[in-house]
């Protein structure tokens, strides 16, 4: 009996203290604001997350850590590019760490996996690098920063049979932003009378490009569209050039992730003339653009932001935005509704966080590699305003 | 037509150089080193900084590549590896896959995971076409190299093992280590020789691969499957059972990629479940031996 009673008398000390230990936390919760970035830091797409944790960083030194009388807190979290792991680390987010906010993502398979976390927990999530258009649809809580697929292609497929390119053959990465890309150019680019001759889709990991561009050569279309994601694109160019093909007349058409600014450096001369769509380029000549572009070379002197940077520092506007609304108050709910139809001017150019769609409107450039101080850059000559994700029209 | 079974010859001698050395160890030393992948590697990232921070030429690059990484491998062979020789097949494999991950994330660590371009010199960027229409064979002058330097490897490594005296000491070595010692034979050296060509020759593939199928730290993993594929389909017991393997499974890789693209790198699987169910052993075996 004694015995029991002891073991009693300790269970309710341990909860006494366990509740006395844990209410000075929760005091200090409420003046706290937490930001849950779930990136790749490691793996194939370490290069977005390193993109992406460098911009965040910056936007906060640059806007102060304190917000609407809190402070905020970035808790980065490597998932490694794994699915899996991303969901386990936004679970321990929101759960034990009581993130106000998730964040980041930097590929498709990875931000569907915390969608429903987003949804069950009503915890804002914010995508800043996932590009497949359906993302948007998983939750009604994810909000986006980044970009579409389908946006950046279809102005390639209105563009290109505007010049001079009548026939073209599509390579594309097969997994769902290169599907994206592959259906929404050659779409457009039908509609506009071009023809679309073969439809390539490429293994995610596929050692050697050489039979594929072969095909290419051999179907002799006007130009070859490609999407691969960032970090393959320097394979194919290599190889495009080493079959010869741009001396058979075949132009390479892109989205912007092949001349990656990360990389184009790394490319070499034979990125020149290449002409990509996309909505950021290092390049863009704004005011805004040029003092971000120096202040994230300032704090990171090996790195060129990329358009996963303007996305991440991007996704930390709208988040900051959305405290400032609420004033520190309310839930997830309420800053969702702050995040939804804000408009700015970001470093590449005019932006709309469209409040159905909770996806990004904006400008898509087309761009020529060209050759600049001794770098090589994505230069832009055109722009298609306001381009709303044409996934989502139907 | 011809360009493809170019490409794919090409294509099979590069695995050949990367594969052979796995071939050698696994076949001969009779251990399993799923660790291949990590030398290999590391031959590519000593090329790319070599040529990159220090100007070294490519060509010298590629004997340099060979050297450096068989030293290492002479160096794990005596700390490391020794020691797992008598052990059974899955430590082997535990232990080895276990140093493929740590050259992973070491590499990841220090230099970081995105893809290393190679700058290769002009003269070897070109291209070359005869004929034209169907028969029109386009040879990438890169690809041409490689082919040739593969070949003089391949002859080489045969009059190795079977007409100098290292080598049928190497097969003595092999076949009965106690006797072979017992004849006087240093079969601990044979032995660490032999892993330090094996790994050498990863070094060289590394070297001469990374422009053809791309540098990045998951590269032990990503070409893993492509060696043991090579090596199982192969045997194990002589050089041109790899070799055969190599460009069977480059050209056939290459000609299902452009005919069938859909199937993309599947043809190879098939291929490979189908030579195994009729010749579980490999393509060629060793009659004796164990």
């Amino acid at each position: 009996m004694q015995r029991r009673h002891l073991i009693q008398t300790a269970g309710l000390s341990a909860i006494a203290l366990a509740a006395a230990l844990s209410l000075p936390v929760a005091s200090a919760q409420d003046n706290k604001f937490k930001i849950g970035l779930i990136l790749p830091m490691t793996g194939q797409s370490a290069s977005t997350g390193r993109q992406i944790e460098a911009a965040a960083r910056l936007y906060m030194a640059q806007n102060g850590d304190t917000v609407a009388g809190k402070k905020v807190e970035l808790i980065v979290k490597d998932d490694t590019g794994l699915p899996d792991v991303t969901k386990r680390l936004a679970q321990e987010l929101i759960v034990n760490d009581k993130v106000n906010v998730i964040a980041g993502f930097g590929i498709t398979p990875a931000a569907l996996a915390a969608a429903p976390l987003a949804t069950q927990s009503k915890t804002p999530q914010v995508v800043m690098a996932a590009a497949t258009s359906s993302i948007t649809e998983a939750s009604p809580y994810i909000v986006r920063s980044s970009f579409t697929l389908p946006q950046v292609s279809v102005v390639m497929g209105d563009w290109a049979p505007k010049n001079g390119v009548k026939s073209v053959v599509t390579l594309v990465t097969d997994y769902g932003p290169g599907n994206d890309a592959e259906k929404f150019f050659s779409e457009r680019f039908q509609l506009n009378g071009g023809k679309v001759l073969e439809k390539l889709r490429v293994p995610l990991r596929n050692p050697d490009f050489a039979p594929f561009l072969q095909k290419v050569r051999d179907a002799k279309p006007d130009a070859l569209f490609v999407f691969v994601p960032s970090g393959a694109g320097a394979a194919v160019m290599k190889q495009f050039l080493e079959r010869g093909m741009d001396k058979a007349g075949i132009k390479m058409i892109a989205t912007g992730d092949v001349t990656d600014d990360d990389q184009l450096n790394d490319m070499g001369d034979g990125a020149l003339g290449v002409v990509t769509s996309h909505h950021y380029s290092a390049a863009h000549p704004s005011a805004l653009n040029k003092k971000f572009v120096e202040a994230f070379q300032k704090a990171n002197p090996k790195m060129r932001p990329n358009f996963m940077a303007v996305g991440g520092y991007d996704g930390m506007r709208v988040i900051y935005e959305a405290l400032k609304t609420t004033k520190g108050q309310g839930g997830g709910e309420a800053l969702l509704a702050a995040m939804k139809g804000q408009v700015f001017e970001s470093p590449r150019g005019q932006v709309l966080i469209d409040a159905q769609t909770r996806d990004i409107v904006q400008d898509v450039y087309l761009r020529k590699v060209e050759k600049k101080d001794g770098q090589l850059y994505n230069v832009e000559f055109d722009v298609i305003k306001g381009v709303k994700d044409p996934g989502k029209a139907k | 037509m011809l360009t493809i079974l170019f490409d794919g010859i090409a294509y099979g001698m590069l695995l050949f150089v990367l594969a052979v050395g796995l071939a050698v160890t696994l076949g001969l030393m009779n251990f399993i080193n799923l660790a291949h992948g990590a030398f290999a590697m590391a031959g590519g990232y000593l090329t790319v900084f070599a040529m990159q921070k220090f100007g070294v030429p490519f060509l010298a690059c590629l004997p340099l590549a060979f050297i450096v990484v068989a030293l290492a491998g002479a160096v794990l062979e005596r700390t490391l590896y020794r020691p797992m020789y008598g052990k059974p097949h899955l430590d082997q494999v535990l232990f080895s896959i276990g140093l493929a991950f740590m050259a992973v994330a070491a590499v990841d660590y220090f230099v970081g995971s995105s893809q290393q371009n190679l700058h290769l010199p002009e003269w070897l960027r070109g291209r070359t076409e005869i004929g034209d229409g169907a028969t029109l064979l386009g040879m990438g002058h890169y690809r041409l190299f490689i082919i040739g330097v593969c070949a003089v490897l391949t002859v080489v490594l045969q009059l190795i093992l079977s007409k100098t005296r290292f080598g049928s000491r190497l097969r003595a070595a092999v076949d009965d280590p106690r006797v072979a010692a017992g004849l006087g034979i240093n079969v601990n050296i044979v032995f660490m020789l032999t892993f330090a060509v094996g790994s050498g020759l990863a070094g060289l593939g590394g070297a001469l691969g990374a422009e053809i199928l791309g540098l990045d730290p998951t590269f032990p993993l990503k070409y893993m499957i492509y060696f043991l594929i090579v090596v199982s389909v192969g045997g194990t017991s002589s050089i041109t059972g790899p070799l055969a393997a190599a460009l069977l499974l480059g050209i056939a890789d290459v000609a299902g990629k452009y005919f069938i693209p859909k199937m993309g790198a599947f043809t190879v699987y098939l291929l490979m479940i189908l030579i195994l169910m009729w010749r579980p052993q490999g393509l060629f075996t060793r009659k004796g031996g164990r």
